[in-house]
């Protein structure tokens, strides 16, 4: 159990300039994460959430402690080398959806698979996997402006789905999304993460996401105040 | 490859904005490759035309002629040298006098070169045998621009009164037996041609000559002593000058046109970065570096240049080809340049004016799409995904 631990987190403390002093969004998080977790990290509004997913991600790096996502230790990395991470074992899921508007579905999603250099074939034979993951194999062609909220947020997980990556990080995914939709791309993500063992990480305060989680990290004013695992078995 | 693939997806979708700064560009390479070509045209036919009306294929110089001192003409002439005798039997060279003159068109007076010609001669378009008749008179054929000023016609009579090689004043009327059309000025305005023999006598100066103009065909001919060879290249200065002046005076307006249209696509490239900063964000995220993400941008602007090159070619083409074989009408007024000036110019375009002008404006194009991507790599991923303002 332990050597698949693919995210450690050791005494990580974050910090902003504002004004003359610092912020301190994260104060000292201790946190590990095994391959196929689908966990969440729930808190207030600006309890550090999204900081630490941004960190996790390698958008953003510690102020002090150590970070290693896939034997990478965040802090350390190049611009190039965080790249990479990301493109190769990371996707991100967001809750604005953040498609490229003048690409068509299967262009979105095949974007990550052109930073890839995979061929036009193999990356033809993902995208369709990916779009049928999320049922949505009939909308290769729209455009983002012409699917609903829910497609919008379906296609972004094709998106973040489609090179198979180690982990995804999903930062308030069902924000924007009625009930309905939420349940929708929950019970999606849930299902990949059965069926290929990706890790999720969720940033909410979403009851509906919350209900969905095998694991809750709670964090408030930049600590864990509570971690728990929820039994789904029964 | 990827970054252009998806420039090219990125730029078109984006629809209007796109197709207005491209026509603008496209209209910049029309007009540069259109009006470099009818300079060149123009050039080429002034020194067509230059060469067949005057300068032959260079010109002999008695050493003391200038033609713009008029107060020398008188001394500069001498016999024709022993090593161009045989050249002007065959008729490969040919000799002209001139002499300063005064005429009285209607009671005016009017200063005037009298150049005596061969009948006979071939090297020049000067319809030299117009002069060969036997008029009482003395022949005279004169261009358009010199019939206009003195208002003379075909069978005109007008006194002339010139001063011999003594300085003696005598004078005879001339009468003018052709009025020749030329593209050439400087055969035409202030001057009249007469028969070479009938000049010579007039000035009491046989068998003298002022300068020897050779064959277009003929290779040049060695040093002739007291003589100056003036060859194509110098007789032509005054169009490669005036031509090279007209070029850089127009470029100002070509390059204010450039800048305009760089100007539109560095604002479209600033509007784009600040618009579209979500998308970089998203674009970092999902795995590409700064760098990439500056150099689709900059790939982005620079393809409006490789659209505007495609649209130009579209309707550029036919328009200049058309042009290129139909000519372009030149406005009267233009023949106060004192260039050699057809009434038609026809464009001719160089393979190297075209890539010149498609290389110029690419890579101006590509500095103005980079310069404001330096934003990119300022930008916190954090913060743009978000679509935050920084
Ligand atoms: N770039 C920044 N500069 C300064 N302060 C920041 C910055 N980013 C985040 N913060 C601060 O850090 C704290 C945590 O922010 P974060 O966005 O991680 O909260 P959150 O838990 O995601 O909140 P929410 O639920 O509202 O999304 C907040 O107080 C926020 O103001
Ligand atoms: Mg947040």
């Amino acid at each position: 159990m332990e050597d698949s631990k693919i995210i450690l987190i050791d005494a990580l403390v974050k910090q902003f300039p504002i004004g003359g002093g610092e912020f301190t969004a994260l104060d000292g998080i201790d946190l590990t994460f095994g391959k196929g977790e689908f966990a969440g990290v729930v808190g207030p509004s600006g309890s550090g959430k999204t900081t630490l997913l941004n960190i996790i991600g390698s958008l953003d790096t510690p102020t002090d402690g150590r970070v290693s996502v896939l034997d990478q230790s965040i802090g350390d990395l190049s611009h190039k080398k965080a790249a990479r991470l990301r493109n190769e074992h990371l996707g991100f899921i967001f809750q604005t959806f953040n498609l490229l508007p003048v690409y068509t579905v299967f262009e979105n999603v095949e974007f990550p698979l052109l930073l890839l250099k995979m061929t036009a074939a193999s990356r033809k034979n993902a995208v369709q996997d990916a779009l049928e993951w999320v049922g949505l194999s009939n909308k290769v062609k729209s455009r983002p402006a012409q699917l609903s909220g829910g497609e919008c947020q379906r296609v972004a997980i094709a998106r973040a789905m489609v090179k198979r990556p180690e982990i995804v990080l999903a930062d308030e995914p069902t924000a924007n999304l009625d009930a309905e939709n939420s349940h929708n791309i929950l019970q999606t993500m849930e299902k990949l993460n059965a069926e290929l063992e990706t890790t999720f990480i969720f940033a909410t305060h979403d009851e509906k996401v919350i209900r969905y989680l095998h694991r809750k990290i709670h964090l408030e004013d930049g600590r864990v105040v509570k971690d728990e695992l929820i039994d789904k078995k029964n | 490859m990827i970054a252009l693939k998806l420039a090219y997806r990125n730029l078109v979708g984006a629809g209007l904005r796109t197709w207005l700064n491209v026509i603008v560009l496209s209209f910049s390479f029309v007009v540069i490759i259109w009006y470099q070509g009818l300079l060149e045209g123009w050039n080429r036919q002034a020194r067509r035309d230059m060469i067949e009306w005057e300068v032959g294929g260079g010109q002999y110089w008695h050493q003391e002629y200038d033609p713009y001192d008029p107060f020398t003409i008188r001394d500069s002439h001498g016999s024709l040298p022993e090593g161009l005798k045989a050249k002007t039997e065959k008729g490969s060279h040919t000799p002209i006098l001139i002499s300063q003159a005064t005429i009285f068109p209607e009671g005016r007076i009017q200063s005037i070169l009298l150049k005596g010609i061969d009948p006979k001669q071939k090297i020049l378009s000067i319809p030299s045998e117009y002069v060969e008749t036997d008029v009482e008179e003395i022949p005279a054929v004169i261009g358009t621009r010199m019939a206009k000023s003195t208002n003379l016609k075909i069978g005109d009579l007008v006194a002339v009164r010139w001063r011999d090689v003594n300085g003696t004043f005598d004078a005879a009327e001339a009468r003018i037996v052709h009025i020749m059309k030329t593209n050439v000025g400087t055969v035409d305005n202030g001057q009249m041609w007469i028969p070479l023999k009938r000049l010579r006598n007039m000035m009491q100066m046989p068998g003298e000559v002022t300068i020897i103009v050779s064959d277009k065909d003929t290779a040049v001919s060695g040093a002739v002593a007291g003589w100056n060879f003036k060859d194509q290249d110098f007789l032509l200065q005054d169009i490669t000058e005036v031509i090279q002046a007209k070029k850089v005076g127009i470029s100002i307006i070509y390059l204010l046109l450039l800048f305009l249209a760089m100007l539109a696509i560095f604002n479209t490239q600033v509007l784009s970065i600040f618009r579209r900063r979500k998308e970089i964000g998203t674009h970092i995220a999902l795995g590409m570096t700064r760098g990439q993400v500056v150099r689709l941008f900059t790939i982005e602007g620079a393809m409006h240049g490789i659209l505007a090159a495609i649209v130009a070619a579209i309707y550029g083409i036919p328009v200049l080809a058309f042009s290129a074989v139909k000519g372009f009408a030149m406005p009267q007024a233009v023949d106060s340049y004192g260039l050699a000036i057809a009434e038609k110019i026809f464009p001719t375009y160089s393979a190297g004016l075209v890539i010149g002008t498609t290389l110029l404006v690419l890579i101006t194009v590509t500095i103005v799409s980079f310069l404001p991507t330096r934003r990119i790599s300022k930008m916190k991923p954090t913060e743009a995904i978000r679509g935050k303002i920084q």
